[in-house]
């Protein structure tokens, strides 16, 4: 009996120090915060595939300077209040970089406590990567030095879109239709300079703020579209607000050319179907007819998520991971302040050009594309048998815009 | 145990809390916070649905306005104000009053459920005008401020969060006090008996509306001052917090720790916001439990944790207390059994539905499992259908137990 | 400007009749048994479900006819064995057992059918246009959304009002010792009324769900809406329920076509406000942007000047 005991006794002691020895093998680890559940989950739930996929490539590959990446996600359901919630929980288990994407408003928040957190306790920083949230006022007015931006924002995109405007003729009068938040209102105004600036002949025959993910039918919204006899669309509606417009513009047989932020988005194609056929319009780093054969990452990604719905979207995430690697090379430490400046200015190569992260404001630049849906895609969106094809490639240099960004670095 | 030996019994407690091992990190002293700020909300809340009978969908909205009050003074405090951090409740409680009474005359004119749903209309409502407003309410983004930027009270900078924690503590001690005490105020003793026959309360000359009114203001007082509690923990208020999921939360707490005792509102809050946070880092699945819980309680449990507890106080001492023991240690392995089938079942679904990238290979319990084999699944249900049974089983015993606990309390009185 | 408005007619109409199918079955239950059932949209989000679930094995039309039956019997199964139950306790704890269940049922739905959206298209069967308007053609779908919205209602109407079995039931709410003194068995009555309230919201979820978006957020979103149609109409009143969610599928519909706030109108009859006035914003909300809101004010004002509704008989 009381041999039997004093076994499980060792036996139990052994299984303890082999886990605690397994916790102190250094791990790195990221603090993945964005909606799992709710309203916005679908696009949450994509990019965190993204996530996982790329950290376990850099872990097969050795890791951060032999440290494993360790993600741990966090559910925030797209409300700033439960974000900072999860935040506190994430810094206590030890995260060292936060990553979230999904809702400007999210970001400034998460910003906002990065940074009173990182002046209260010295020597335990984190750093904020940020890979969708394109508010410019992120890398503006509200910059800070613990915050990254891995996506081209609000601003740049409009731009390239303008690039694909200005030769379009048939582009008369516009519409734009977002989201009541800082997002979406900063899409409105970004149109308003760029069309006053390169189309100043265009007419904007109206404009909307609608509640965010709130709205279940957007016909009401069409039929004023209609009403209004645009032939044009910018909206930067994300999730199920993009899902439902396209819908809803379907059902009322809409004939408008759709200028979209997130066009491509999970869901969208499968919602406008063929009535999307060159009209709708993206505006993005990649999508998977950039060139003419699939990246390597692409493919594998296909073989691990094998459900139509899991697209390589975010193919910024790679170029997120690879400068994060890239960092931590060059400064042969994982500390989250050296981490930071070795990211400052550091370029790389990527399959279809150069980026770099800029300086000044911590914007990454890398190539964008505007693309439009097309049938004779060589490779489909969702299993659609519609894809995009690239119209007009803007290289990173060019995607560059003035910044107001004012940095109080560590010393 | 007189009132003042358990508050000074309580004031004790609260002061170790964060002291016991294991409650040392900062993640648990942010629990226990959140803690505190949740049992003064509940406990305002109680002071409706327990004490005056007003079952409210939307107290959230006193809660998340007194929230924004408290954060937009914290702003002007960072801004030079020359008032110290911990006081900042304060303005939310004063908010929270104001809107209590405003919207108390109106809603509170008829009690039942024409007061729960004019309660959840005005809810929904004012979420949802307070994204139209963003000049006050910030918008989708909310309203951030810091609490440390501003007059320090003797070494009190507010930076770590034990000195948030009893901050708040502090807090939860005199509003605890100020309800217990409200109670049993004639008003608070009048509000007993509205909820239990506003008729009667009508005869004999009082005006059921007007202590209506009167309880349902104090209430958003408190709720106001929670709401303030939590703009200085998280230095953000954003629409979420005067949100229909809030108010259902509050709803679950006040029912599940019992709306018949004082201190069942903080039980609840205890043990739902530790549900919250730490159950969903083991489960997804964590609301479908909630859910569950819930509705047990009511379907059983009307009195809640505390009813529970007190039940098992009053027959401690007697002898029948052995029967009653002995019975429920028969039960007992065939309700973890039972419970852990179930568990292991609906893990094991909610998995394979929510993650089906993760694979087949899970860990549950620390065994690990190929959930594409049949055997999970027929343990799983095995062990649920066994538990279930042999618990039917078992109950008999345990009703005897308390008929005769009960036949004997009877005898001794 | 004639197109706008006959289409935010056509649209506030298929609303306002989608909220009418959404918010009969709660009205027949609380006319009739005198529960609030707050998982009542959480059965709607399940035939939603159930629907799409059938229809890809046995195709589009046994679906409408199977998911309605399906809802039916998982009502008839909560109230036999979960809110008799509680019944002893009183109204307000059904409201909360009913409550506590849509939290059950709205994760019950993700362990079937995950988090994302599920594709959830028009069935082919009934994707085509009914009629062309103003060069615009119109989807079969939402024609026939509004017909068997009219239907339920000619149903409902008819089979209470006009039924032995109905004026049985009515009478069983308020004298249910009477009425099983008289023979009638009682508790089974209300299962068949649970169960056929369920349905009917099973039925709403099988056109609900590709007309709108179906998730597993569907039920939260929908649900305050339907009590806001429910109370306005008057607790209980089947043509209350109609002439209010009419009423509010079109005052949301057209208000989204308006753009102007209460500052144009201030200037219209030449009032002034100043620039920096704190209520300066509260004035200039467009009033397509309130749209969202104008249910709930509606609701709180209705219940503060006739707490009745529109058609109600009786307070609660």
């Amino acid at each position: 009996m009381r041999d039997w005991l004093h076994r499980i006794g060792t036996g139990g002691l052994a299984v303890a120090l082999l886990a605690f020895a397994g916790l102190a093998g250094a791990q790195f680890k990221i603090a993945y915060i964005d909606p799992l559940s709710g309203g916005a989950a679908s696009a949450g739930i994509n990019s965190q595939k993204h996530v996982i996929f790329f950290t376990d490539r850099i872990n097969a590959a050795g890791g951060l300077n032999g440290e494993k990446i360790e993600v741990l996600s966090y559910d925030n359901k797209v409300s700033p209040q439960e974000s900072l919630i999860v935040l506190k929980k994430a810094i206590d288990e030890g995260a060292r970089i936060i990553v979230q994407g999904n809702g400007s408003s999210v970001a400034h928040a998460i910003t906002d406590a990065v940074l009173k957190y990182n002046e209260r306790n010295p020597g335990k920083e984190v750093l904020f990567f940020n890979y969708a949230a394109i508010d410019p006022a992120l890398t503006n007015e509200k910059c800070n030095f613990w915050h990254f931006r891995f996506d081209a924002d609000v601003d740049m995109k409009m731009a390239a879109f303008g690039d694909a405007m200005v030769n379009d003729k048939s582009i008369k009068k516009v519409y734009l239709i977002n989201q009541d938040y800082s997002f979406g209102k900063a899409v409105a105004a970004a149109a308003h300079r760029m069309l006053a600036q390169k189309r100043p002949d265009v007419q904007i025959v109206g404009e909307e703020l609608h509640p965010l993910q709130k709205v279940q039918d957007f016909s009401p919204y069409v039929a004023k579209i209609k009403a209004s006899g645009a032939d044009t669309v910018i909206t930067g509606n994300w999730s199920n607000d993009m899902l439902l417009l396209v819908k809803a513009g379907k059902d009322a047989d809409l004939k408008v050319k759709w200028f979209t932020y997130y066009g491509g988005g999970l869901g969208s194609v499968p919602a406008i179907g063929r009535d999307g056929v060159g009209t709708l319009k993206q505006v993005t780093e990649y999508h998977n007819n950039v060139s003419p054969t699939l990246p390597p990452e692409e493919v594998e990604f296909h073989k691990r998520f094998t459900d139509k719905s899991d697209e390589m979207y975010y193919w910024r995430i790679r170029n997120m991971f690879a400068m994060l690697q890239a960092a931590a090379k060059k400064a042969k430490s994982n500390d989250p302040v050296k981490l930071a400046r070795a990211l400052e200015g550091l370029q790389m190569d990527t399959p279809y050009g150069p980026m770099q992260m800029r300086a000044d404001n911590h914007q990454l630049l890398q190539p964008l594309f505007v693309s439009t849906l097309s049938d004779k895609a060589k490779h489909d969106v969702e299993g659609t048998g519609l894809g995009f094809i690239t119209d007009e490639k803007i290289d990173a240099a060019k995607t560059a815009l003035p910044t107001t960004c004012k940095m109080t670095r560590p010393s | 145990m007189t009132a003042r030996g358990r508050a000074w019994l309580a004031a004790a407690l609260l002061l170790l809390l964060p002291w016991i091992p294991g409650m040392q990190s900062d993640s648990s002293r942010s629990l226990l916070t959140q803690m505190a700020i949740a049992a003064v909300f509940a406990l305002s809340y109680n002071l409706l649905l327990g004490q005056t009978g007003l079952l409210s969908f939307g107290h959230a909205v006193y809660f998340g306005l007194g929230g924004y009050a408290s954060i937009h003074f914290l702003r002007a405090i960072n801004g030079g104000l020359p008032i110290p951090v911990p006081f900042v409740p304060l303005a939310g409680a004063l908010a929270g009053l104001s809107f209590g009474m405003v919207f108390g005359a109106l809603t509170t004119r008829r009690g039942g459920t024409v007061f729960a749903l004019i309660s959840l209309g005005l809810g929904e409502w004012v979420h949802a005008s307070s994204l139209m407003l963003p000049s006050f309410f910030g918008g989708e983004e909310g309203v951030t401020a810091s609490r440390t930027k501003g007059p320090h009270l003797d070494g009190l900078d507010m930076a770590s969060q034990l000195q948030v924690y009893y901050v708040t503590a502090a807090w939860l001690l005199i509003s605890a006090a100020l309800m217990y005490a409200f109670m049993r105020t004639p008003v608070g003793r009048l509000a007993n008996a509205v909820r239990d026959n506003p008729e009667r309360v009508e005869f004999i000359g009082y005006n059921p509306q007007r202590v209506r009114f009167i309880v349902f203001s104090v209430s958003a007082m408190f709720a106001g001052l929670a709401g303030g509690l939590h703009a200085i923990n998280y230095e953000i208020v954003a629409a979420e917090s005067l949100s229909a999921a809030r108010s259902g939360a509050v709803l679950l707490m006040v029912y599940i720790g019992g709306v018949d005792h004082f201190l069942g509102a903080v039980l609840g809050a205890v043990a739902i916001t530790w549900l919250q946070v730490s159950l969903s880092d083991y489960t997804t699945a964590w609301l479908l439990y909630l859910g569950l819980l819930f509705m047990g309680v009511v379907a059983f449990v009307p009195g809640g944790l505390a009813g529970l507890a007190m039940m098992h106080l009053k027959v401690l001492r007697t002898p029948a207390m052995r029967a009653i023991a002995r019975s429920y240690l028969v039960a007992l392995p065939f309700a973890i059994l039972a419970s852990a089938g179930l568990v292991t079942l609906i893990e094991i679904v909610y998995r394979r539905a929510t993650q089906p990238e993760a694979g087949a290979l899970m860990k549950l319990f620390w065994i690990p499992m190929d959930t594409a084999k049949p055997w999970p699944w027929i343990g799983a249900a095995g062990a649920a259908g066994i538990g279930a049974f042999a618990l039917a089983r078992a109950w008999p015993r345990i009703a005897a137990a308390w008929a005769e606990a009960g036949e004997e309390t009877h005898a001794r009185a | 400007m004639k197109e706008l408005v006959a289409f935010s007619l056509l649209n506030g109409v298929v609303y306002g009749l989608l909220l009418f199918m959404l918010s009969s079955g709660l009205t027949l239950i609380f006319s009739l048994m005198g529960v609030l059932n707050f998982a009542h949209a959480s059965l709607f989000m399940l035939g939603a479900y159930l629907s799409w679930q059938i229809s890809r094995w046995v195709g589009f039309w046994p679906a409408l006819v199977l998911a309605p039956l399906l809802c039916g019997l998982v009502g008839a199964g909560i109230e036999r064995f979960g809110l008799r139950r509680v019944h002893r306790q009183g109204h307000v704890a059904e409201i909360l057992f009913t409550f506590g269940l849509a939290y059950v049922i709205g994760e019950l739905v993700i362990m079937a059918w995950g988090r994302n959206p599920i594709e959830n298209h028009v069935p082919a069967a009934i994707d085509f246009a009914a009629f062309r308007l103003f060069g615009t053609s119109y989807p079969f779908y939402k024609v026939l959304m509004m017909g068997i919205s009219v239907g339920m209602f000619a149903f409902l109407y008819l089979a209470f009002k006009r039924t032995r079995v109905g004026l049985v039931i009515q009478a069983a709410l308020t004298h249910p010792q009477m009425v099983g003194a008289l023979g009638h068995d009682v508790p089974r009555l209300f299962v068949l009324v649970f169960a056929v309230g369920s349905a009917l919201a099973g039925l709403a979820g099988v056109i609900g769900g590709f007309a709108l978006l179906t998730e597993p957020n569907m039920a939260a979103n929908l649900g305050p809406i339907v009590f806001v149609v429910v109370v306005v109409g008057g607790l209980g009143s089947i043509p209350g329920a109609f002439l209010a969610s009419m009423l509010i599928g079109l005052l949301q519909t057209f208000a989204v076509a308006i753009d102007y706030s209460w500052l144009d109108l201030f200037r219209a009859i030449g009032l002034k406000v100043s620039s920096d006035s704190l209520l300066r914003e509260v004035w200039s909300v467009k009033l397509s942007q309130a749209a969202p809101i104008l249910p709930y004010v509606l609701l709180v004002l209705m219940l503060i000047v006739r707490p009745r509704g529109f058609m109600g008989t009786r307070e609660t």
